[in-house]
């Protein structure tokens, strides 16, 4: 079965300032399960989205030959019509409609304008034997679990008679019974003729299910490996995910590291949305004065949640765990006591919680320190501006004035903009949440020199962070979180890639 | 080039600007113009022109700017909470009938009780208060958006009021009260001579002497302050240009004014309410903080903003203010009755958007706000006064809302600020 349903080749893609993919060829043989990998940012979901439609033809460079036909596809409609579904990680299913009506929504069974109830639900019905999921058509989606939710998108494509349906993380909010049934559905899909490209983290599922795979990295396509030629192995895919030269992109510092700043210990999160389920568990981390510290996991691995559950519990339920700043035990219950304890978050997304994207620079910078620039509530306009200024020229940022909205300000500007922020608190502890994300080269070389200053002037900061060399060429010490479980803690010296990779990588099971 | 007319303006916007990259800023011989900021006063000074020559010069004859004044103070009051409220985010459909309710608890304190007028006021505004207090309870702590809060709270508060006054309007007020909402100050210095103009009151002109030297200290002293600190500054032929344009139009008024009837007291009240709430606005803590709310909620609460305080808050203060508007309406017409205050929610709304505010909040001005509500005045009264009937003048007032707002929306497209 040599026969290609799919060929993408020469795939160019580009954002403003940055090259998300850059010539990528991909070949998926007809009924196999095809699986993407590589490292979070080195563009599968990019790709998918190509090949979906999402970006429309003319957006990016290169073909797509489907079914031995050449596709321009116009949007998500076109490709669905040609046989091509995608369901993406968060799933988008209306939550108040039955199963049957999110099955058929867009499609739905009608004749001349008014829906045929009857068949609706029958046919719905035959599709969720199909999934091997058994519930009424009519029961609301809200009342069923994600992993049932995930076969309901399932449903939703095979009633598009699909030919190639795509995965983007099917198995990243699923409990592993969930998993495995999904993983059996999928070789049974398979077994109809239906080819399968999944994206997945879980080195394991991969190979237990997938006939080859592809590695991307830094938007380039590095190899495509065929799984029955047998020896495909977690760490020979690791290796082809990370292997990647560092060069000196990183300024030199010689560390000075201090006493214990910041310790959290035994700290656990449920999530808001998912009652029960441990986004972070029993996690423990320590910070010293002058120590830049890296915290490494996948997508879902609970990074942002871990940091936010600390940064006066932005998110999260029933937390628990210890604080302590100086040895001594603190609350931080909120933003207020946070910033009043001198811990600062720099957010991941800076442009929803991060930005006044309507407001100009100085505003920005003064936003979470208004008290100090202010005396019995009113705000020293002047002194605003004189610190809004002495940012603007040491963090460089670059805008005619600091008078300048925000918003039209490129990304590694205002990323200057949330740093001068948060520095302008006067913080012990920094914690930085992907500071480089979606800044170009340049800016990112500056970021960096900023925090090894703030690290120079004894400040003890996390960085979190998708891009393993920045990790590695940054920090003194990396914790890898996994499932919200902190799986190891590596020293600088002992620290590459692979076991990164292969820390970050294991399941909960593996550990015990 | 020193003179910008409407078509040099529009041909500017069009080409995308004098300046590049910099879309609705207009650069005509060195002065340089927001189109989004300044395109609101643009228009009411064309308003004025427009109704000035249709009514052949009636418009801005001083009885007639007292009487726009006068007519308009309590919607104007309303607008400067309504703003507050825009710019968090929010919506207030409830000041109608808490302008009613609190009209009727004046009237019932004053006339049927006999409580003294300062006593039965403060009590007024306490209650006031204490609505904010409700509404916002349920839109900051319990969640519920402002829009059905106050909707419920506009048919609540139109039931109390019918309650309290058992269907019939309770008056007279105090001769106080009635002079707060529909008096002048008084001639304490008798008059002056303004020759072709008449006599004058010598008191309203020394008020407004005050108030052009306090404006010019002011200004020189931020302008100083502001070089002081390296920042840059209009040069000082434009600082003096503009102040003299300033003066120029507060020196006008108050001569029209002082021609008239000396100052009304609702413009003594109001111009201290502006005053007061665009410093509060620009420079406190907590107006920045309305700044950020409505700017970016989810930044707001991740940079330490108590957000449901804020929130809280700001539907006090709209209470307090929507009760001195309920004391001053029902003063005005010597009655509290049970019909007041009627769709001021939607005057002091539209007042707020046609002055600039965002409809997703974050955007606006005190200043703003008042300009919208006297252009609807103006509308209003010039309409009147070449004897429209009221029908095309709702036609021409939601026509210059939609179109306000359409411009609003317009400009920030092009400017390309929300991506």
């Amino acid at each position: 079965m040599t026969e290609h349903i799919l060929r993408m080749s020469g795939i160019t893609k580009t954002f403003p300032g940055v090259k998300a993919l850059q010539d990528v060829n991909l070949a998926v043989r007809r009924g196999e399960i095809h699986a993407i990998c590589g490292e979070n940012g080195a563009g599968k979901s990019t790709l998918m989205k190509v090949l979906s439609g999402v970006y429309p033809h003319g957006q990016y460079d290169g073909e797509i030959t489907f079914e031995g036909r050449r596709c321009e596809f116009g949007g998500i409609r076109d490709s669905e019509h040609a046989g091509i579904v995608i369901i993406h990680q968060e799933l988008a299913l209306c939550p108040q409609l039955s199963i049957a009506e999110n099955i058929y929504l867009g499609n739905e069974r009608a004749t001349r304008g008014v829906i045929d109830w009857n068949r609706t639900n029958y046919e719905a019905g035959e599709l969720l034997k199909r999934v091997g999921l058994r519930e009424n058509p009519t029961t609301t989606v809200s009342d069923i679990g994600v992993g049932k939710q995930q076969l309901v998108e399932i449903a939703k494509a095979l009633s598009k008679e699909v030919k190639l349906l795509i995965l983007d993380e099917p198995t990243a909010a699923l409990n592993d019974e969930d998993s495995a049934h999904l993983l059996d559905l999928l070789r049974g899909l398979r077994d109809e003729g239906i080819t399968c490209v999944i994206i997945s983290h879980k080195l394991n599922e991969v190979i237990a299910i997938a006939d080859s795979v592809t590695i991307l990295r830094d938007g380039r396509t590095i190899e495509t490996l065929d799984m029955a030629a047998g020896d495909v192995s977690e760490d020979r895919i690791i290796s082809g995910m990370v292997g990647r030269a560092l060069d000196n992109r990183f300024p030199p510092r010689t560390p000075a590291i201090g006493e214990e700043a910041f310790r959290i210990e035994d700290w656990t999160v449920y999530s808001p949305s998912q009652p029960g389920r441990k986004v972070v568990d029993g996690a423990s981390l320590t910070l010293r004065r002058g120590e830049i510290v890296g915290l490494a996991g996948l997508m879902g691995a609970g990074r942002t949640e871990l940091a936010m559950s600390v940064f006066g519990r932005t998110y999260g339920v029933h937390i628990s765990g210890r604080i302590f700043k100086d040895g001594r035990p603190i609350e931080i219950r909120t933003v207020q006591d946070a910033i009043r304890h001198g811990v600062a978050y720099a957010t991941e997304d800076r442009k929803r919680y991060g930005l006044n994207l309507i407001e100009d620079i100085k505003r920005n910078i003064s936003a979470a320190w208004l008290k100090g620039l202010s005396r019995r509530g009113w705000v020293n306009e002047y002194e605003e501006y004189r610190v809004a200024q002495q940012f603007r020229a040491s963090m460089n940022i670059k805008a005619p004035d600091v008078d300048s909205v925000v918003g039209k300000l490129s990304g590694g500007n205002q990323q200057k903009v949330v740093l001068s922020k948060w520095i302008l608190t006067e913080p012990d502890v920094l914690i930085l949440d992907e500071p480089t994300r979606g800044i170009d080269v340049g800016a990112k070389y500056e970021i960096y020199m900023i925090i090894n200053r703030l690290a120079e002037q004894g400040k003890a900061v996390l960085v979190i962070s998708s891009e393993l060399p920045e990790l590695l060429g940054l920090c003194d010490r990396i914790y890898t979180l996994s499932e919200g479980r902190v799986t190891g803690e590596v020293p600088r010296e002992e620290a590459t890639q692979e076991r990164l990779m292969y820390l970050m990588t294991k399941g909960q099971e593996s550990l015990a | 080039m020193s003179s910008i007319t409407p078509a040099d303006i529009e041909v500017g916007a069009k080409n995308g600007g004098g300046a590049p990259g910099r879309p609705g800023r207009v650069s005509l011989g060195g002065l340089s113009l927001n189109l989004r900021s300044s395109g609101i006063y643009i228009a009411f000074a064309l308003i004025i022109a427009l109704f000035s020559v249709l009514t052949d010069g009636a418009l801005l004859q001083p009885q007639n700017i007292s009487n726009i004044i006068v007519q308009n103070s309590y919607i104007l009051i309303l607008a400067i909470g309504m703003i507050l409220i825009i710019i968090a985010g929010h919506i207030d459909l409830s000041v109608g009938s808490v302008v009613a309710v609190t009209g009727a608890l004046a009237a019932v304190l004053m006339v049927n009780m006999g409580v003294p007028w300062p006593l039965a006021l403060l009590i007024t505004l306490v209650a006031g208060a204490l609505i904010g207090a409700w509404q916002g309870y349920w839109i900051a702590y319990f969640g519920i958006p402002a829009f059905i809060v106050t909707l419920a709270g506009m048919l609540l508060f139109r039931a109390l009021t019918l309650t309290v006054l058992g269907n019939q309007g309770i008056g007279p007020f105090p001769d106080q009260v009635r002079t707060l909402a529909n008096g002048f100050t008084n001639g304490w210095l008798g008059n002056i001579g303004l020759g072709p103009l008449g006599g004058a009151d010598l008191f309203s002109l020394l008020i407004g002497i005050v108030a052009i030297a306090g404006m010019v200290l002011a200004q020189w002293r931020s302008r100083s302050a502001r070089k002081g600190y390296g920042q840059a500054v209009d040069s000082l032929a434009l600082f003096a240009l503009k102040m003299a344009a300033g003066a120029a139009l507060i020196l006008f008024l108050v001569v029209q004014l002082a021609r008239f009837k000396n100052l009304p007291w609702v413009l003594v009240l109001l111009a201290v309410l502006v005053l007061g709430y665009s410093l509060m606005a620009n420079r406190t803590v907590f107006g920045r903080q309305i700044y950020a709310i409505g700017g970016n909620l989810q930044a707001a609460v991740m940079s330490g903003v108590k957000v449901k305080s804020v929130v809280f808050w700001i539907f006090v203060n709209m209470g307090v203010l929507s009760a001195i508007a309920g004391v001053i309406f029902a003063g005005r017409l010597n009655q509290a009755g049970p019909t007041a205050g009627n769709s001021f929610e939607l005057d002091a709304i539209a007042a707020a958007f046609i002055g600039g505010a965002a409809v997703q909040g974050g955007v606006g001005k005190v200043v703003g706000a008042i300009t919208g509500g006297l252009i609807m005045a103006v509308i209003n009264n010039g309409m009147s006064l070449i004897g429209s009937p009221s029908e095309r003048v709702m036609l021409v007032k939601g026509a210059v809302l939609l179109a306000a707002v359409a411009f609003d929306v317009w400009t920030k497209r092009r400017a390309g600020t929300a991506r």
